[in-house]
């Protein structure tokens, strides 16, 4: 067990808690603490997988979530999880991890060939070269290059196995404090003090930040770190990286949860007041030729694992660099005793000096011009100050460009990019209404000057949140020396690939072409190069990217900007965002009352809605279907319509209310009628149908579609409030109060005097559209005599709890007639023959004159859609409710468009509805059909190209069943 | 994420509600199809405040006339709809 890197102890390993793992089927150690990278640079593996498009050898460049090029598939016992960051992918025991986009090996991989021909293979290269012919592309071009760029693939087995669970939470507080680096923590401190609800969230496994790496500024951040521990309204969550921000306070984090039973991740949404972005900086890459080999890492990143995993990425480095803090690592790791050269941009610096004390020799005014090496860093070329060029055997290098404060989440909320001079880069400040952003994410050096700003927006927000004075910050942090600026340092010419983008291998030549070709707005050229495309979002090279272009448009950078940042921050998974809303869970089941009966009766379920009704009881196909749509037509069947929506309204205006909101008039309706009703919109089209029967003169109870039910109460309460008001009408959705049930069939009167012997049930007593309550078992009974089947037939409404009792006394007294339920596919058999619309003809594009119900509305007074509706016919003919009879058995299909034999091309229409006749053989169909009713009795095809189907059939009345409603009114 | 402040159930979210468009005055019967086109088809469609409905549909059900920024989606007010008359159509 040897890990020849590990040099010393770290900050979160545990030497006594050895861990073995796997790599590409190699077996390695690390320490408990460890991160797959510091496990994996312990031991020596440089080597992580291969690159998006070259496929050339990459290995790990950062110490944390900004990482972009170690990704690899970890392999659990449900398969395969892609694409997951080595650098903050905590070390299991027996973590089974494996590299990514390489075939055979990841040593010998076989489309590294692809970096031979990068010449051919600039940016935009598959739009220019994969023409023609145009089938080609989606058979032959685009499975190649998918199967040869890329990086981690989805395994459906794992991704179905939903074995990374994930919870929601939703918390609320007064501040959200993002980043616990000296700024996150001084600020969530002072304003935890003063008593504000705070959520400290930072996406590294403990608070410190950047002091972590500081060991004089540790104690400071272990007090802080222990206050707001013990405060009871000071939410701190590590390991939780802050995913967006979507307004009004609203912002999502993940945090990931450790290894164990139960969730993998948990989903904040959080509700806040203010917000202080202490989200850090990034330090940069340098466009240098190699800058992408296995072995090149960033200066700050060499830091962070020596002094938070006692592990060196190499015995003799270089480091190259523009700025002071980037000295930082050279120093730790020449006293940890590796060899370290620094070669400097700059010609003098207050670092310098401080560094060739420590005995860390710097060449300053230099430059490296080239990185070589193969699967490794063997060497760099340096070009000196005085001009002199020669090469430098090692075996890591180390880059700083600068940092880039982290503004995504400012940019999100709307804060714009500025340039702050000082640092290189871009500072987005947030809207002071907003809350604050802190340290280094403002340009902002050094601990105590960082941790002062974070104590400062304390001190200003806390008015804004009713809070007292913020108390003085603890010192403790070291003071600061001074520093000399950085100089720019973008890039170096040389010779070979120099990549800005190291996750989607996009390269300084591609920014430039991009540029060439016109691209030359950033976010031209982002698309065009996929520059900043990939998970990482271009952290550490974007704005590298954008220094490039700004050079081959010869302007400043401060003048190409950067590409906005989008949520999500962070790589989130589909599972992360779906918490427990899967399978089962993914939406919520209504269930009829009567649900158990129907299931114990054998029924077949469809989803209506939310809803699940009964289809058909007893087997598939249609003859189910038929035998019980039969039993209706010849003798008497039941069947549950509780799913229907129904709407109480009552008060002194409810008749004149239902004037307004019906297309034709329910004031003159007398008590105990039923009348069929039409619901417009403004615009004049069809909104909903169904039956509203008036129980008292002031009390009317209105049935909508089973899918319409939400939107149908939305509609009323919003005309009752928008247009009509000061009117008394009170509104109540009791569509889950009661339970109804449609009784139909020649001898449903007979079934109900049985169920019902008390009750006068007779054709004078309670005629067709009669309605009337009574008593039954002491609950109230509401009996309509309304048909949807087109036979004689009633609606029973009950409350719920006695849904079962009616249902099972009805059952009982239609036995000796021959009763049968029925389910929703026989339903709509029976309505279509009837010529009964449903949401399949009231499409929203349907007008009551279309569907051949123009007479139902009122001549005079206003309602909802009135004028519209009354307005002289279009000039265009419109498509008109029809009935389709094809010749014979032919079936048809709902959807066929309807076509003249001799234009088959042209569609005149379309078949809404369908189904087997009932009492006739054949089907018949309903339709929607250029001027229908003008084409009665023409004969023409029924077409569905996707199934190959051309059907003769005759345009017919939609009313196929009894048009003369002589059976509903026996 | 709007959060609306419903004067009945206080600050809410978005998904509680359902946006009903700008608040605007229905024409009298009598106006005529051109008053009614404008009323159905008419929006200013402001680059700023903006006075619209929204209706607390998972909440008191109540309708709300909301004053938002279409640009910042602020939101300055949220009144219940009974305290406001509507606005003539553009």
């Amino acid at each position: 067990m040897s890990t020849p890197r590990r040099i010393g102890p770290g900050l979160l390993v545990d030497p006594a808690r050895p861990l073995p793992f796997e790599f590409d089927g190699r077996t390695l150690h690390g320490l408990g603490g460890d991160t797959l990278a510091s496990a994996l640079l312990a031991n020596g593996v440089r080597l992580i997988g291969r690159s998006f498009k070259y496929h050339r050898p990459r290995g790990i460049v950062s110490c944390g979530a900004e990482e972009t090029c170690a990704l690899v598939d970890v392999l659990t016992p449900h398969g395969r999880r892609p694409n997951q960051l080595a650098t903050t992918l905590p070390l299991t025991a027996h973590l089974r991890a494996r590299s990514q986009n390489r075939w055979p090996s990841l040593r010998w991989d076989l489309l590294s060939l692809n970096d031979r021909l990068s010449r051919f293979l600039p940016a935009g290269f598959y739009y220019k070269t994969f023409m023609a012919p145009g089938w080609a592309w989606e058979r032959i071009y685009e499975p190649l290059i998918r199967r040869a760029a890329g990086l981690g693939r989805l395994d459906p087995p794992y991704a179905a196995s939903h074995a990374a669970t994930a919870e929601s939470v939703h918390a609320h507080a007064d501040v959200l404090v993002v980043g616990a680096g000296a700024a996150g923590l001084a600020a969530a401190w002072a304003l935890g003090r003063a008593g504000a609800r705070v959520v400290l969230a930072e996406q590294d496994v403990r608070l410190g930040g950047g002091a972590l790496l500081e060991p004089e500024a540790r104690p400071w951040c272990d007090r802080l770190a222990a206050d707001l521990a013990h405060m009871g309204h000071v939410r701190c969550l590590t390991r939780t990286a802050v995913l967006g921000a979507y307004g009004h306070g609203v912002f999502a984090a993940r945090e990931a949860l450790p290894d164990g039973p139960g969730p993998s991740e948990r989903l904040w949404v959080l509700r806040v007041r203010r917000l202080v972005l202490a989200t850090g900086a990034v330090e940069r890459l340098v466009a240098v030729a190699g800058n992408d080999r296995p072995g090149v890492m960033l200066a700050g990143a060499a830091l962070a694992y020596l002094r938070r995993y006692g592990v060196v990425p190499g015995q003799r480095l270089a480091w190259f660099l523009n700025n002071d803090q980037a000295y930082a690592g050279a120093m730790a790791l020449k006293e940890a005793g590796v060899d370290c050269s620094v070669i400097d941009v700059r010609r003098e610096s207050a670092a310098m000096d401080a560094a060739r004390t420590c005995g860390v020799p710097v060449h300053a005014g230099s430059r490296i011009t080239g990185i070589r090496g193969g699967r490794t860093v063997r060497a760099i070329e340096l070009a000196t100050a005085s001009g002199t060029r020669r090469s430098l055997a090692v075996d890591g290098v180390l880059l700083s460009g600068g940092h880039s404060p982290a503004i995504g989440l400012a940019t999100q909320l709307g804060a714009r990019p500025v340039w702050h001079e000082g640092a290189g880069a871009f500072v987005a400040p947030l809207d002071p209404a907003q809350g604050a952003s802190v340290g280094s994410a403002t340009g902002c050096e050094g601990l105590a000057s960082c941790a002062r700003e974070g104590f400062v927006a304390a001190r200003r927000l806390a008015p804004d949140l009713g809070l007292a004075d913020v108390a003085e910050l603890p010192g403790g942090l070291p003071a600061e020396g001074t520093r000399t600026p950085a100089q720019a340092l973008w890039e170096v010419p040389g010779r070979g690939k120099a990549f800005v983008d190291l996750q989607n291998d996009v390269t300084t030549e591609d920014v430039r072409l991009a540029a060439r070709e016109g691209y030359t707005d950033v976010e031209h050229m982002k698309r065009y190069t996929t520059h900043g495309m990939g998970t990482d979002q271009g952290r550490i090279g974007g704005l590298l990217g954008s220094a490039v272009l700004a050079a081959a448009r010869g302007v400043a950078v401060a003048e190409v900007g950067v590409p906005q940042a989008r949520p999500y921050l962070q790589p989130t998974a589909f599972a992360t965002l779906a918490g427990a809303e899967v399978g089962a869970h993914y939406r919520p089941r209504r269930r009829l009352p009567l649900q158990a009966w129907h299931h114990a009766a054998g029924a077949t379920f469809v989803n209506t809605g939310l809803w699940q009704r009964p289809l058909v009881y007893g087997g598939a196909g249609w003859a189910p279907v038929l035998e019980e749509a039969r039993a209706v037509r010849n003798g008497v069947g039941l069947t549950d319509v509780s799913t229907l929506g129904k709407i109480d309204v009552r008060g002194a205006d409810a008749a004149r209310f239902l004037d307004f909101i019906y297309a034709n008039a329910f004031s003159s309706l007398p008590v105990g009628r039923a009348r069929y009703g039409l619901m417009l919109r403004e615009d004049g089209m069809l909104l909903d149908d169904g039956t509203t029967s008036r129980l008292g003169p002031e009390h009317f109870v209105v049935t909508t579609t089973t899918v319409n039910a939400a939107a149908v109460l939305e509609h009323l309460e919003f005309q009752l409030q928008a247009h009509c008001p000061g009117w008394e009408v009170h509104l109540s959705d009791v569509g889950e109060d009661w339970a109804q049930f449609a009784l139909a069939g020649p001898r449903a009167r007979a079934v109900l005097a049985a169920l019902l012997p008390e009750t006068d049930v007779g054709p004078e007593a309670l005629p067709f559209m009669g309605v009337t309550t009574f008593g039954f078992r002491d609950a109230p009974l509401r009996l309509f005599r309304i048909s949807f089947s087109g036979e004689l037939a009633y609606e029973l409404a009950i409350p719920v709890r006695h849904a079962e009792s009616l249902w099972l006394a009805l059952l009982a007294a239609g036995g000796p007639h021959g009763l049968r339920p029925y389910g929703l596919d026989a339903l709509n058999t029976l309505r279509i023959e009837k010529g009964h619309v449903t949401s399949a003809e009231l499409n929203g594009n349907t007008s009551a004159e279309d569907l051949g119900m123009g007479r139902l509305l009122k001549r005079e007074g206003d309602f909802v859609g009135a004028t519209f509706a009354r307005r002289s016919a279009a000039a265009a003919p419109r498509l008109q409710l029809v009935g389709v009879r094809p010749e014979g058995a032919a079936r048809l299909r709902n959807g066929m468009h309807l076509v003249r034999e001799s234009a088959a091309a042209d569609s005149l229409g379309y078949i809404t509805s369908s189904t087997p006749c009932t009492v006739q053989a054949g089907w018949f169909g309903l339709a929607l059909l250029t001027d229908g009713r003008a084409c009665r009795g023409q004969r023409l095809l029924g077409v569905s190209p996707l199934h190959a189907e051309r059907v003769p059939l005759e345009v017919v009345s939609p009313h196929f069943h009894d048009p003369d409603n002589r059976r509903v009114r026996v | 994420m709007l959060r609306i402040p419903c004067p009945w159930c206080g600050l809410r979210d978005e998904v509680e509600f359902r946006y009903r468009g700008a608040m605007l005055a229905r024409p009298a019967a009598a106006a005529g199809i051109e008053a009614f086109t404008r009323f159905v088809y008419a929006r200013a469609n402001p680059a700023g405040w903006h006075t619209e409905w929204w209706l607390h549909v998972a909440g008191c059900r109540r309708l709300l006339i909301v004053r938002r920024h279409t640009l910042t989606h602020a939101i300055e007010s949220a009144r219940d709809a009974l305290d406001a008359p509507a606005e003539p159509a553009p």
